[in-house]
């Protein structure tokens, strides 16, 4: 079951990605459809990683909001690392402090690290088991529960629910 | 529309400088990936959506849409990679930093 998920998720991205390459006609389709369907059927056992993803209503609302969650924290980063960079003074307080996420599947957690980094202030160091090590620009908590608070919960309620 | 477009990719270009400007002016390499990573993300996206914009009728939203979804794949991967990279060939952060939680992590990790 997991597999044929995994599968399907396969086909369906290499899809999207191929009609939005090409135009509409429907030889390009058929053509672009067998090409993804044999490329899920000779790499099926490297696409388990994708069987983590849930689909139910629920989390593909979940993955939209995620998006829109994720545009502004984006904007808010650039704008924050902006004004440092602008300050004369160049207002930073850096560290690497270590977060406990609780993300079980790898897509989620590579998920939740990509996301950290194009976040406010932070950057992604080094990921081991469910730690990850977080360089961060203005270190305002000492500890790994308020770090976690302050930089991976925001993510992490979505993520849960779209990966588990 | 080809206002539009021009104004957004205008942004995008001073993102991607101040972004410059960061790399330049930061201590250590660490705090350069930071400006780096996140103004090259924004920066090239606000300069692709700018051009999609101001050529519409070339109809080449799907492939830029496809190119937006790359960098922002890739971005943080790569300089994770890199901070990785510079943290494991010891390369000290800035004077000015408060702590270093994965160094004394790893010198536990020795000293067992």
């Amino acid at each position: 079951m997991k597999n044929t998920k995994s599968a399907f998720i396969g086909v369906v991205i290499l899809f999207a990605v191929w009609v939005m390459l090409t135009d509409f006609s429907p030889q390009e389709m058929i053509f672009g459809g067998a090409t993804a369907l044999l490329i899920v059927f000779l790499f099926h056992s490297r696409l388990s990683v994708l069987g983590d993803v849930k689909l139910n209503p629920k989390s593909l609302v979940y993955m939209v909001m995620y998006l829109f969650v994720f545009a502004w924290e984006l904007l808010k980063s650039n704008i924050d690392v902006a004004r440092r960079v602008i300050s004369p003074r160049l207002p930073i307080n850096p560290g690497i402090v270590k977060v406990k996420t609780r993300l079980k599947s790898p897509i989620g957690r590579a998920f939740l690290a990509n996301s950290i980094t194009l976040t406010p202030g932070t950057l992604t160091v080094e990921m081991k088991d469910e730690y990850f090590y977080i360089h961060w620009i203005d270190v305002t908590s000492d500890n790994i529960e308020g770090a976690t608070e302050s930089i991976v919960s925001n993510f992490e309620k979505y993520l849960e629910i779209i990966f588990g | 529309m080809e206002l539009i477009g021009s104004i957004v990719t205008l942004t995008g270009s001073i993102v991607l400088f101040l972004g410059a400007l960061g790399i330049f002016r930061m201590p250590d390499v660490y705090n350069r990936m930071q400006a780096g990573t996140k103004a090259t993300t924004l920066g090239t996206i606000l300069f692709l959506i700018g051009i999609s914009l101001g050529h519409a009728e070339c109809g080449c939203f799907g492939k830029i849409a496809i190119l937006i979804v790359f960098v922002l794949a890739t971005n943080p991967v790569s300089s994770n990679a890199l901070a990785r990279a510079a943290h494991t060939a010891g390369i000290k952060l800035t004077e000015r930093s408060v702590k270093d939680d994965l160094k004394t992590d790893k010198e536990m990790g020795e000293a067992k």
